[in-house]
């Protein structure tokens, strides 16, 4: 059950963002924010260590005392961090692996619609009269993005 | 199984069509001729803003279920291997390197020229179709974070090279 999920552009700027709706989503924010630190020390570690391959997948960057914080870079440098809630009993590393890929599935998807400006934030909702008709295609791709995060927040997949 | 084929169908169309309204002008890079020289030297930006926009889409796509890439070497030979491959459906023929940011990549018979001729004829044409692969190339490889510049050259169809750039910051 992820709480958060963040998708990081290159140039470390949020070009997606959303947690579950509780008090303060601001704390969220902070603590992705945060976790970009660690994140460029991870990438920056696997760099300089003689490891032939390199992963994808980060692992889990920082525990707090409620939340993990997990992290996942793509060949792009594009980064997905997501915060799950610690209360349930701790997730697998498969499961969290698994839905990493399913994010970057969907963010691919996104990339390729031609009416997404690479760079842009991925939002879901535009109300731009007059071009109706091409921005439909983004509402579309992007709801999907937006309904497979809602659907990793509903239940671990 | 008929997607190189549709490919190759709409980018002759692409070039067709960008080309349709100069075709009477000379094809020289002549400044002077007011919307001749223009017009041409504005459909190949067209062309390679495409490739470009395609690109960046690929290489979001394609490194999918690899490792991340190590260094710039490795990256040239994702270009080589599974991009040609993906796109083309087959691989480039020889990378060659200088070391210092400029890659030559040969392609000793490349799909979209092969139905233009082969030998010298036609020569001057070749440009407008490699306009969209020089793009795509350098869409790929700033989608993977290297700023470059691609340009091709060919000798004798349908070979030809592309030659990539490294802007060094």
């Amino acid at each position: 059950m992820a709480v958060c999920v963040a998708v990081i552009a290159k140039e470390n700027y949020p070009l997606y963002i959303r947690s579950v709706p509780t008090e303060n989503e601001l704390k969220f924010h902070y603590m992705v924010h945060t976790s970009l630190d660690v994140v460029d020390e991870k990438i920056s570690a696997m760099g300089k260590a003689l490891v032939d391959q390199r992963e994808l997948y980060l692992g889990l960057l920082y525990p707090t005392e409620d939340y993990k914080v997990y992290g996942y870079v793509t060949n792009s440098k594009v980064k997905f961090v997501m915060v799950v809630d610690s209360s349930n009993t701790a997730l697998r590393d498969n499961e969290i692996r698994s839905m990493f890929r399913k994010l970057h599935n969907s963010y691919t998807d996104v990339m390729c619609n031609p009416f997404y400006n690479p760079g842009d934030r991925i939002q879901s909702r535009q109300r731009v009269e007059g071009q109706v008709s091409s921005l439909n295609w983004t509402v579309s791709l992007c709801r999907a993005f937006d309904s497979m995060v809602t659907s990793m927040m509903i239940q671990v997949c | 199984m008929v997607d190189a084929v549709l490919f190759e169908l709409l980018h002759t169309e692409m070039v067709a069509e960008l080309w349709a309204p100069d075709s009477d002008l000379d094809p020289g890079p002549g400044v002077s001729a007011g919307r001749g020289g223009r017009g041409q030297r504005t459909s190949l930006q067209v062309l390679e803003g495409v490739g470009f926009r395609v690109g960046q889409a690929l290489g979001e796509r394609l490194p999918r279920e690899m490792l991340a890439f190590r260094e710039e070497l490795d990256v040239l030979k994702f270009l080589c291997k599974d991009l040609w491959g993906a796109v083309f459906q087959k691989q480039m023929d020889s990378l060659r390197t200088n070391h210092q940011g400029t890659y030559i990549l040969q392609d000793s018979s490349f799909p979209l020229l092969v139905h233009v001729g082969s030998g010298l004829q036609y020569l001057e044409e070749a440009p407008k179709f490699l306009a969209f692969t020089c793009g795509l190339l350098r869409g790929t490889l700033s989608t993977l974070g290297i700023k470059s510049l691609v340009s091709a050259s060919v000798a004798a169809l349908p070979a030809c090279k592309f030659q990539v750039v490294i802007e060094r910051s």
